[in-house]
């Protein structure tokens, strides 16, 4: 193969890789702090692409951006408080239902609120037609800002559970909740953090993708599944892994393309998890050990 | 006691069955009303179909009804939302015809929910106007089966035209994996020897893909000097988008699905110089007078523009014609039999409407020929007649 046309397919994997690392890496955060898998993930990322554009219309970009990320941490933060709050007592399972339940609502209502139209952000850096070249390859300058904000979500995520106190209040929850909440530390209020942050890195996960793949209002049921795929398949609560796992599926989903066509990339990226589940269950990085002491 | 309880649910019974009859009563003082189904993918990934097809769809039948219906019966028109899924278009079709009882359906907007319910309609005898434009629906006919939009094969025909004038030969043939896109490949496969045109790469994808950089990389591999994407969901956008992101040159032609500005708006700079063939209704206003069409034409677009603060688009003249053409043929035919519909569409002639002049037959259920389409091309956000280079 020519190598500006490895190149290519290189970038192609890293857009699609970088935007499942995003909707895992916030798989991951609501898990750790409940021990559940929230299906309303991908509808997070849908919510930020559909506010920003609309705000785009009113607002320069950038605060167009900010303000959808914060509203839709807001809606993250108000799900929990108002409706996983009440079923948590019912169990894990419970919780997760009620997640799906959520998502559909919220895809609803987008649908009320946007209509079924499609939307763009305007691109951040140039057009739709701009380009640039890098080693034979060419693509849209988006590309920076899609690799570049993940890269900085990671590095920002791992610098706050580390040295932050709400961080490590959120990892002591997630570890043992009876403890830290010994400990003085208010496992509600965590967990209602946990879900606004998700929400924002969702909402910027869908910002920085819009211009590239437009956005309308069922665009989160697909990405919550390829999130979630990517989790599991790096192992769940690992965000290191999430990104590692990401860019996996994301090169195997391009690189592919090359045999299958485009139409059976899925089946592709399914097997290959499949198979690493059969041979390790708890995920490429996953911990068996850790993944016992979670309820689900 | 045992009594008491049962008088009770006999009395909770009857209380109920009155309701239910009441509800379904004909309101006091008219005649019974025609009922018309409509299965149209209102949400989901035909949107950008099935909504201008509703709204248009209730345009007209209010249209209707406002200038005294049809025989003079009013028009009752339920709309089922299929959200484009076979597996519903099923469901609603079974629940019109057993159910609700209608005379005639319309739609619906995707080529494979139509597929799904052809033999369904056919066996049930009921009259169906599909929306939806695989030639797979009417060829081979079914009695009852009947499309508006016009053939795929004629589409791959005058693309390949096209492509003959401007001195291209080999080309890229890309496709939603949807029965749009497989029955518009097939197409374009079946006719490229006819006119002398290479098919270097045909490739199939999800129909709602976000990027398809990848994919083009592959049709550029291939050397060829011209792509063509057959799809109706908003990836035809994508698809122009990402050819100018990866700086390729060729010509991108895309089937008549491309007819909405709205992917013209989602493309933006990246649309400019797309070439596609559709009806006329986009580029109504650019028609000279003597067009039969025109006046239709434009009528059309200025009152959905005035209802919905949006362009219209040809799929909702898919509707459109529809509607019009049942209206037609119910009222040659004096009856709602569907027997006698059929007979009368199969014998309308020269009807103008928006995506061509209908003459149906017996051996033809669509009606339109290949007079019936132009090129367009986009120019500075906008469709104009493509005249070549």
């Amino acid at each position: 193969m020519q190598s500006s046309l490895f190149v290519q397919y290189l970038v192609s994997g890293l857009i699609y890789g970088s935007i499942y690392a995003a909707v895992a890496i916030g798989f991951n955060i609501i898990y750790n702090a409940t021990g559940i898998i929230n299906f309303a993930q991908g509808e997070f990322a849908m919510l930020g692409g559909m506010i920003s554009s609309t705000l785009a219309g009113i607002l320069p970009l950038a605060l167009a951006v900010l303000a959808a990320v914060a509203l839709t941490a807001l809606v993250g933060a108000a799900l929990e408080r108002v409706f996983l709050r009440k079923v948590a007592r019912g169990g894990v399972l419970k919780m997760v239902i009620t997640t799906i339940g959520l998502s559909i609502v919220i895809r609803e209502a987008a649908l009320l609120v946007w209509g079924e139209g499609v939307r763009t952000l305007p691109f951040f850096t140039g057009n739709e037609v701009s380009s640039v070249s890098f080693l034979g390859a060419n693509f849209s300058p988006q590309v920076f800002w899609v690799v570049g904000i993940t890269a900085l979500v990671v590095a920002g995520l791992t610098a706050f559970f580390r040295f932050t106190l709400i961080g490590k209040a959120m990892r002591g929850c997630s570890a043992n909740r009876d403890g830290a909440s010994l400990c003085g530390i208010d496992p509600g209020r965590t967990v209602t953090i946990a879900f606004g942050l998700s929400a924002a890195i969702g909402a910027v996960a869908g910002c920085i993708v819009a211009p590239l793949t437009q956005t309308h209002y069922a665009i989160g049921t697909g990405l919550a599944i390829k999130g979630f795929t990517v989790a599991a398949f790096g192992g769940l609560g690992n965000s290191v892994a999430a990104v590692v796992a990401g860019l996996f599926l994301g090169m195997l989903e391009s690189f592919s393309i090359i045999v299958v066509p485009e139409a059976y990339k899925d089946v592709v990226t399914i097997c290959v998890l499949l198979a690493v589940l059969f041979v390790k269950p708890s995920g490429l990085f996953g911990s068996r050990a850790v993944g016992a002491l979670k309820d689900y | 006691m045992r009594i008491g309880r049962i008088a009770k649910a006999a009395a909770f019974c009857a209380l109920a069955l009155s309701c239910l009859s009441s509800a379904f009563a004909a309101p006091a003082g008219t005649a019974d009303p025609i009922k018309i189904g409509a299965i149209f993918g209102v949400t989901g990934p035909a949107a950008y179909l099935g909504a201008p097809e509703d709204k248009t769809a209730r345009m007209v039948v209010d249209d209707i009804n406002k200038s005294g219906g049809i025989l003079g019966r009013q028009v009752q028109l339920i709309v089922k939302d299929s959200g484009a899924s076979a597996e519903k278009a099923i469901s609603f079709a079974k629940q019109l015809i057993e159910e609700d009882n209608v005379v005639a359906i319309i739609g619906p907007t995707t080529s494979g929910e139509s597929m799904a319910i052809k033999d369904i309609c056919q066996k049930a005898g009921m009259p169906l106007l599909s929306c939806a434009s695989a030639e797979t629906i009417t060829n081979p006919v079914a009695k009852y089966v009947f499309k508006v939009p016009p053939k795929d094969n004629y589409i791959a025909e005058w693309l390949y035209q096209t492509m003959n004038k401007m001195g291209i030969s080999k080309i890229g043939v890309i496709a939603a994996n949807t029965g749009f896109g497989n029955g518009g490949k097939a197409q374009l496969e079946k006719y490229a020897s006819k006119y002398g045109i290479t098919i270097a790469i045909s490739e199939v994808y999800d129909a709602a893909a976000t990027d398809l950089t990848a994919l083009l990389t592959k049709v550029n591999a291939a050397g060829v000097q011209a792509v063509v994407n057959w799809s109706i969901e908003p990836a035809q956008a994508i698809v122009a988008k990402n050819m100018r992101q990866l700086k390729m040159t060729q010509q991108l032609f895309q089937s008549h699905g491309f007819a909405n500005i709205k992917y013209v708006e989602a493309a933006g700079e990246a649309a400019e110089g797309i070439i596609f063939p559709c009806a006329r209704l986009i580029i109504a206003d650019q028609l000279s007078d003597s067009n039969p069409q025109k006046k239709l034409l434009m009528k059309y677009n200025s009152d959905y523009k005035a209802m919905f603060k949006e362009d219209a688009s040809t799929f909702g003249g898919h509707a459109f014609d529809a509607l019009n053409i049942l209206k037609a043929a119910i009222e040659s035919a004096k009856s709602t039999d569907a027997d006698k519909i059929v007979a009368a569409i199969e014998g309308i002639k020269n009807f103008s409407g928006t995506g061509g002049v209908f003459s149906f037959s017996g051996d033809d259920h669509n009606g339109l020929q290949m007079d019936g389409i132009v090129m367009v091309t986009v120019k500075k956000g906008k469709f104009v007649p493509y005249t070549g280079k």
